[in-house]
């Protein structure tokens, strides 16, 4: 994608976007803004829209109706493939390529824009290092690493192409409490350095909360509330979001109670 | 090594090199017609059900149908291909031999392709769109390698369904193993039909493990396992198909022969009186009976012997019986008019379709001629060679004797003669040259009627040959020469169980009765 003046336009901006499945309305005319630089969490309730939402930003989801843009441009005028290397993609299934290296894993999008073969092997080094996997995994096949050391790998093939926008779909989902943690707070400290605007789908209220700078909550393709941790933790006019934010306040005091008590 | 393994130890560089030829051509180019219909066929619904439907449907076909249905297909195109651009196709041999088995191995490629594509989890699917691949690089990349040990398989079941049908090429003049199987069956060679089948499913084990391998190879992404598997299949190719570049000495005459001993050994007694002229030549056989004229029509065989009442009858259509002398001079002409194919000569005898009894059976019944036997026909049991009740002379009997039969069998001519023996069958339609007539102690009923037709044995010449100095010259001796009492013998040295000669041995001792 050509490089248009940075920050004359929202990393990513969504304008009364909408995706109807028959009778229902996955997602119903979202208007949002997301700029530069931005870690934003999308929560909700299975089914309130969130992965179709994300699925718009690089078109693995064409919307029935709004503009997408991305960098200010609308998405439907990128071809999909182009846009979609320009993009980093985690998946919710980790949905790395079990007959392929996890060399080749993380070389494919560099691959696919052409780089030379040995600016591809500095950069997965380098990748390895930057997502703390000893480099010695490379040659090794996905089903020979741990889950989180795969979602590790899915994080880094979704870096390598030098994105700026990172997209997540649950992406800790399926790991284990602590890797979870672990996972998080480190691609927290790569969003940083790296100065990525980020996008994740999330069902973990918690994780949002410690993870993301600003919270937009869905209910049935809309958006029903959008602030930051803080903001909603303290409270919310929708009784559910309300609710929604309660859960992990609770646990917390109740944690912070244990401890003390 | 008993003598019939080792001729047939002799003959194993050209079949075996011809069958590998045939099926591994017919393997890959099945492969390379099936994977591009698969993987449309695994994103367009719309072509699913017609291309599977297709393939099931020709796999229903049975082989050897399948094969020689090619032959009347390719000699249409041929006749439209002359028309348009002045040139022909071959109808016979390896072109429709490579394109029905080629057909043949369509199915099990195209349905695991289907399955191993569809099988794919939707998740690796949309993993390759998310990093930015193109349809055609996620086919490439992930899908068709992800699929890999699936088409492997489908593969291996081609490659073993070919290898085998490929021995039902023979009849439709390609050589193949399937020369060991069908003339064997004929002359009662067992010894080359266990050969045969043998060599064949060998042949088939082999690629079936070596080809597994590479699946195993491609599952487990092991490129040593599946590049070893490779390289030993096309060395094994290559060895098996070398022998045929090396002597291939392009013939100068192909000799035709249909799928009886008494073909085979004037196939052989032809070949040889060319070799002596110094030509090289090539013998075609087990060629259905009417493949044979068409072959010689179209110049794919340059000679071969046929019988003047079955031309009468079966090309020229005629139902009339003018006699002896008029059914030979009437070939002549029209053959030459017609297809401009050349009648040499006869041979001195004649193989007349005949209806055949045991002699004490028809002593007991008191059958002597054709109309004795109408009388009893209600009891008896009729048994035919394959192709007898399909045969104009068929319907002549039946249109002039009113033969009613209890029961009517069809039989391979060598079982036809062990019905004969068994009581199974009661009458035969035998044929008067066979040496077993005299051997199994059969009697031949009379043709009062005069329904049946002369069946003078005659030399009968391609248009394209039909001037060949060479070829006229070699087989002119045989005009005349060979008298039926001499036939008998040699056919009989063919089928007997003891003391079983090749056909080729036939054809020498035959020679030496011939005087010219």
């Amino acid at each position: 994608m050509p490089k248009l003046e940075p920050h004359t336009y929202p990393a990513i901006a969504f304008d009364g976007v909408s995706k109807r499945y028959g009778a229902t309305a996955a997602i119903d005319a979202v208007t949002l803004e997301v700029p530069h630089g931005q870690f934003v969490a999308l929560v909700g309730g299975s089914g309130a829209g969130k992965t179709t939402l994300l699925k718009t930003i690089n078109a693995l989801i064409a919307p029935d109706a709004g503009v997408v843009r991305v960098e200010g441009r609308p998405t439907a005028e990128v071809e999909p493939p182009e846009l979609r290397r320009g993009i980093g993609y985690v998946f919710q299934e980790i949905g790395l390529f079990p007959h392929l290296t996890v060399a080749r894993n993380i070389a494919i999008t560099p691959r696919l824009l052409g780089w030379s073969e040995a600016d591809i092997a500095a950069r997965v080094a380098e990748l390895l290092d930057l997502v703390a996997l000893p480099r010695e995994f490379a040659a090794r096949k996905p089903d020979a690493l741990s889950g989180g050391q795969r979602q590790r790998v899915g994080v880094a093939r979704a870096l390598a192409a030098r994105p700026k926008v990172m997209l997540m779909d649950e992406p800790f989902g399926a790991l284990d409490p602590v890797t979870r943690a672990a996972l998080g707070e480190d691609y927290r400290r790569l969003h940083e350095t790296l100065n990525l605007t980020t996008v994740m789908v999330t069902h973990d209220v918690m994780e949002a909360a410690l993870l993301a700078d600003r919270i937009v909550v869905m209910k049935a393709g809309a958006v029903v509330a959008d602030d930051t941790p803080r903001a909603l933790l303290a409270g919310h006019a929708d009784p559910d979001v309300a609710a929604m934010m309660q859960t992990p306040r609770r646990q917390a005091e109740r944690i912070e109670a244990l401890i003390h008590g | 090594m008993d003598e019939r393994v080792a001729a047939a130890f002799a003959l194993l560089p050209d079949y075996l090199g011809w069958h590998m030829a045939l099926s591994a051509s017919a393997l890959g180019l099945g492969i390379l017609i099936s994977l591009p219909l698969a993987v449309l066929a695994s994103r367009f619904q719309a072509v699913r059900w017609p291309v599977l439907g297709v393939a099931s449907f020709a796999q229903t076909i049975p082989s050897l149908a399948l094969l020689a249905l090619f032959f009347p297909l390719l000699l249409a195109l041929s006749s439209l291909t002359k028309a348009w651009f002045g040139t022909t196709i071959p109808a016979l041999g390896f072109l429709p031999a490579l394109l029905a088995l080629t057909i043949y191995s369509m199915l099990p490629i195209l349905r695991n392709t289907v399955a191993g594509l569809q099988g794919i989890d939707p998740a690796a699917r949309e993993a390759a769109k998310g990093v930015g691949m193109t349809p055609l690089q996620s086919l490439f990349q992930i899908e068709l390698p992800l699929a890999a040990p699936v088409i492997m398989a489908g593969i291996r079941t081609a490659a073993v369904w070919t290898i085998g049908s490929a021995t039902l090429a023979t009849p439709v003049g390609q050589t193949s193993l399937g020369n060991y199987i069908f003339s064997g069956l004929q002359t009662e060679n067992w010894v080359y039909v266990l050969f045969g089948c043998a060599a064949s499913a060998a042949l088939a084990l082999i690629a079936d493990a070596l080809l597994g391998l590479i699946e195993t190879g491609l599952g487990k992404g092991d490129p040593r396992r599946w590049l070893t598997g490779g390289l030993v299949l096309l060395i094994g190719i290559a060895a098996g198909v070398a022998p045929l570049a090396l002597h291939s000495s392009k013939p100068a005459y192909v000799v035709g022969a249909k799928n009886f001993s008494e073909q085979y050994i004037l196939a052989e007694l032809m070949k040889y009186r060319l070799e002596k002229e110094g030509a090289v030549v090539t013998a075609k056989e087990d060629l259905g009976s009417s493949f044979a004229y068409s072959a010689l029509r179209t110049g794919e065989i340059d000679a071969y012997v046929d019988y003047s009442g079955t031309l009468w009858a079966n090309i020229l259509k005629r139902t009339d019986n003018p006699g002896r002398m008029a059914v030979l001079a009437g070939l002549g002409t029209d053959l030459k008019t017609r297809d401009g194919v050349i009648v040499l000569g006869t041979l001195g005898f004649e193989n007349a379709y005949a209806l055949a009894m045991r002699r004490d059976r028809a002593e007991a019944l008191g059958i002597h001629s054709l109309d004795d036997l109408a009388q009893h026909a209600g009891e008896l049991t009729m048994g035919g060679d394959l192709e007898f009740f399909s045969r104009p002379e068929w319907t002549a009997l039946v249109g002039a004797y009113g033969l009613n039969f209890k029961a009517k069998k069809q039989y391979q001519p060598t079982f036809m003669y062990r019905a004969l023996g068994s009581g199974d069958a009661d009458v035969i339609s035998a044929f008067s040259s066979d040496g077993r007539i005299a051997a199994d102690d059969l009697v031949i009923l009379t043709d009062p009627r005069g329904a049946l037709p002369p069946y003078d044995a005659v030399i009968l010449l391609s248009p394209q040959k039909a001037n060949d100095p060479r070829l006229r010259r070699a087989l002119a001796g045989l005009v005349g020469s060979i008298p039926v009492k001499a036939m008998q013998t040699a056919n009989y040295s063919v089928d007997r169980d003891a003391d079983k000669q090749t056909p080729r041995q036939a054809a020498l001792a035959l020679a030496k009765v011939i005087k010219r």
